[in-house]
């Protein structure tokens, strides 16, 4: 309704009230000004309309979650769902590391780490854990290609992960290697509060 | 004819809040709480105190199931550091489904429910109670108190006059405020019950005032910036009204021959 | 489409007239905003606009609350207070539209009561009146449907009476009831099927008002004199009127933003106050709170309802002669609805040829006792159904059916109304005198 705030409306309504022309400019302001102040209005009813989509306050409780990871021992993993996808959370043996770190970058399909604690670094398994020693290996359990949950402890051509729906093979790191599926397996943002708890998000 | 619809408007609100006349509470007497007004807020020092006394007293036997720990951090309420809530709800034993068995809780866990089947639930009951009735069905006495929940929270706490009897094997002990004049919940308060750090006034009155505050903020966390919401449309609204009460006057002299 | 003389819509541009062949919803626009209006219109013609807004204000949170509620009864209630606790500005969708409904209410019985007493129901706008029945109808059933919503205690046992009303028709009631119900009693399939149709009713009112919009907008508007506008020729009909847009938009909008004021103070300062504590208990259907009340704006219907005990003569009358088939219950229920039936009824029952009260000094006595009795009878449905209320409500109900099947027709026949004035042109220049009278 305030989408026409100059007087242009009222001259078109038929019977022309026109002004005498010295009070014109002031007219037109306060038309200006009511028509704003009913744009702003407008704007500040519409926020909440628009915000009430967004994560409510008990779901943005859970957008960070913290892990308890003592008793699980080297070559074992678990997985926790973390809004709402799978997380694995595998402590890797000292044969993967190795197996790992000795895999020539040139290999690789997808040469960056998609890792959100290092952005923009290359996929060197040094850029894919969470500890130094690359004993940790955090990462979000959906594969990239279509979004299945690949298979873990080991499986497929590399010794890491595959995917039973379309064949991905990834590695003990988390790296595509063969298969369909473009990128390396998302590692979240993620971090240890202590010894023994892991922080997601 | 305008003013008197108007009037006729008015008297319509006031009767609305009557619904429930027939006042069956005893006396509950009216307490200037700082939360109460255009301008209230929650005193967050009495909000604490408040979830000292359920905690250490309520809790034992009535739930607060809607509410979440986390909320204990939240602006404008208890206001908690973080660790402080985790610390507190660390205390407490809920049980996970995923589990299949008890763990300690964690800041997204909720208070839980009552632990006696015939204590309600308090998370609404600051809202779900009202203190003043009347007079005569008009609702005036709700229009300038407010509903009176926390009031008829602290005359409950208060109402105790000592006398208990038996009925159908329930001590029944009688209070003031409670409709009927008998209520099966023992006294849950005496002087010095709860012990304040730093120390505090902690006889039965101040206990009972600080447990409603924090129970009127388990019922209506959002009351603060309900206020403010509100103080902020109403003003904006008049200089809105105002500035369209100069157009419409300016748009209309000319038809009212005034200019 | 009015039948006031004015100016159409004229396409100009090529694109213009393009369109215009194909769909004219530019002219329809251009027709709806540019009507003729009476210029002696007063601030009870802004109601209409304060409803438009309630209705869309209702609406849109309504939409919006529904992507955050769960009609089950294990979850409504708890589904509320998350949109209360945890939905981002939830708590304010909520009691703007818990309280949206009090304001909507609260304008249409001023609307309803301002074209009783300007006669705005008669000749030829009697369509426009009866569609306004129908949208008023339709909102107390979405109103209740609304309410019960929440699951709380009175949610539960306002569904439980209201849907008893059904089941006070002979023969077939409780297979009416149980048919609404789904069920023996209220419960999630009732909770269910009223979600659904809460969420449909609105869009039925949408269309009934474009009916209405419609149907007002072919006669003209009713105006404070009651005298119609000059339809001779178009130089005629302008001295009577001023265009819709912008004279009456701005004028509507300045009193819907007062009215948004005292709508703001109370969502934001009082927002439980026209509802019931025992609503945040979670309904329960083993225990009745102990004043089963309707929300304010049911209740003068709620007292008529309850005012037809067996104890009253009528009662007993209609019960004997039709065999006791009507009881006291069907007949409560009858003389609600009928309450609302004889209201619909008015452009028949007025036999006035004076159409605006202003100048019926007799009929307006009628009418402003009729206004009080609606407020005693909202005040008398608040009132535990014990004497001396049953009594006054008894009282007030005759009152009510009394104004419509008896004063109305027979005054006028007998009462002497004041002159009219000529035109609208008249009346407006007696409030606001050309210049060269003064």
């Amino acid at each position: 309704m305030y989408s026409q705030p100059e007087n242009s409306g009222i001259s078109k309504g038929g019977r022309p009230l026109s002004h005498a022309e010295d009070t014109g400019s002031r007219r037109d302001f306060l038309y200006v000004a009511t028509a704003t102040t009913g744009a702003v209005a407008v704007g500040a009813a519409v926020w909440p309309l628009v915000d009430q989509m967004n994560p409510s306050a008990d779901v943005q409780a859970l957008s960070s979650i913290e892990i308890d990871i003592d008793g699980i021992e080297p070559g074992t993993q678990i997985t926790k769902k973390w809004r709402g996808k799978p997380v694995f959370i595998r402590r890797r043996t000292a044969e993967e590391i190795a197996e790992s770190r000795n895999t020539p970058l040139a290999d690789l399909p997808d040469q960056t780490s998609q890792n959100d604690n290092k952005f923009e670094t290359d996929a060197s398994d040094e850029n894919r854990t969470l500890d130094e020693a690359g004993e940790w290996l955090v990462m979000i359990g959906v594969c990239t290609h279509l979004g299945c949950i690949p298979i873990g402890d080991g499986a497929g051509d590399f010794g890491g992960w595959f995917c039973p729906c379309h064949g991905s093979h990834y590695d003990a790191a988390g790296r595509i290697r063969k298969g369909p599926a473009p990128l390396n397996l998302l590692v979240p943002t993620s971090e240890f509060l202590s010894d023994t708890v892991i922080k997601l998000g | 004819m305008f003013k008197k619809t108007l009037l006729s408007a008015v008297v319509a609100l006031g009767l609305g809040g009557n619904a429930f006349a027939a006042g069956d509470a005893g006396h509950i007497e009216d307490i200037a709480f700082s939360f109460e007004g255009v301008f209230g807020k929650y005193d967050q020092h009495q909000v604490q105190r408040g979830l000292q006394v359920y905690t250490e007293v309520c809790s034992a036997c009535h739930g607060l199931n809607l509410v979440a720990y986390r909320n204990l951090s939240d602006e404008g309420g208890v206001t908690l550091p973080v660790d402080q809530v985790k610390a507190y709800a660390a205390q407490f034993e809920t049980f996970d489904p995923e589990l299949d068995d008890y763990r300690p809780a964690i800041p997204s866990d909720y208070f839980g429910s009552s632990n006696d089947e015939n204590a309600p639930d308090l998370s609404l009951m600051a809202k779900a109670r009202a203190g003043f009735h009347g007079p005569y069905g008009s609702g005036i006495n709700q229009l300038f108190r407010g509903m009176g929940g926390p009031e008829y929270i602290v005359a409950i706490l208060n109402g105790y006059t000592g006398e208990e009897k038996e009925q159908a094997g329930t001590i029944l002990y009688e209070n003031t405020a409670f409709p009927g004049g008998w209520i099966s919940m023992a006294p849950p308060l005496f002087d010095e019950a709860v012990e304040f750090e730093p120390a505090h006034d902690n006889d039965v009155h101040h206990l009972s005032e600080d447990v409603a505050t924090f129970l009127m903020w388990a019922a209506e966390p959002k009351l603060m910036d309900r206020k403010k919401a509100g103080l902020v449309a109403v003003i904006f609204l008049t200089f809105m009204a105002v500035m369209l009460y100069l157009t419409n006057k300016k748009l209309w002299a000319k038809a009212k021959r005034k200019d | 489409m009015g039948g006031i003389p004015h100016d159409h819509y004229e396409p100009k541009s090529g694109f213009e007239k393009w369109l215009h062949k194909r769909l004219p919803i530019v002219g329809l626009a251009y027709d709806t905003l540019m009507i003729p209006t009476p210029k002696n219109l007063n601030w009870m013609w802004i109601w209409g606009i304060v409803l438009a807004f309630t209705l869309v204000l209702q609406i849109i949170t309504g939409i919006v609350l529904a992507m955050h509620y769960t009609p089950n009864v294990n979850m409504a209630f708890q589904s509320v207070e998350h949109i209360m606790r945890d939905v981002n500005y939830g708590w304010l969708l909520r009691y703007l539209h818990m309280n949206g409904a009090s304001l909507f209410f609260i304008a249409v019985y001023l609307h309803i009561f301002r074209g009783l007493y300007y006669g705005s129901y008669k000749a030829p706008r009697e369509v426009t009146w009866i569609i306004g029945m129908l949208i008023y109808l339709a909102m107390m059933a979405t109103g209740f449907l609304g309410y019960v919503l929440p699951w709380g205690q009175m949610s539960f046992w306002g569904a439980t009476v209201i849907t008893g009303l059904f089941g006070a028709v002979p023969g077939v009631g409780e297979s009416i009831q149980a048919w609404l119900l789904g069920g023996p009693a209220v419960d999630n399939a009732t909770l269910n099927r009223f979600f659904s149709l809460h969420y449909l009713l609105p869009f039925v009112i949408v269309a009934l008002v474009a009916l209405h919009i419609w149907a007002f907008h072919t006669t003209g508007n009713s105006n404070p004199s009651g005298v119609e506008v000059r339809r001779g020729s178009k130089a005629e009909a302008e001295k009577d009127t001023l265009p819709f847009w912008p004279y009456f938009v701005i004028k509507d909008l300045y009193a819907l933003v007062v009215v948004l004021i005292v709508f703001a103070a109370v969502v934001g300062f009082m927002p439980n106050y026209l509802g019931h504590p025992d609503n945040y208990k979670m309904a329960d259907p083993l225990v009745t709170p102990a004043h089963i009340v309707p929300e304010w704006y049911y209740l003068p219907f709620y007292a008529i309802l309850r005012a037809f005990t067996a104890e009253v003569w009528v009662v007993q009358f209609a019960s004997l002669i039709t065999g006791g088939i009507v009881d006291a219950k069907f007949f409560g229920v009858v003389a609600m609805f009928g309450s609302i039936f004889v209201m619909a009824l008015v452009p028949w029952l007025d036999t006035s040829r004076v159409r605006s009260g202003r100048y019926r000094p007799a009929f307006r006595f009628f009418f402003w006792l009729l206004a009080f009795d609606f407020m005693f009878l909202m005040w008398l449905g608040a009132m535990p159904a014990e004497e001396p209320y049953a009594s006054l409500a008894l009282l007030g109900s005759a009152y009510w059916f009394g104004y419509f099947l008896v004063i109305l027709p027979l005054l006028g026949l007998f009462e002497r109304p004041q002159a009219t004035p000529e035109t609208i042109e008249a009346d407006f220049d007696s409030h606001y005198p050309p210049k060269s009278a003064e």
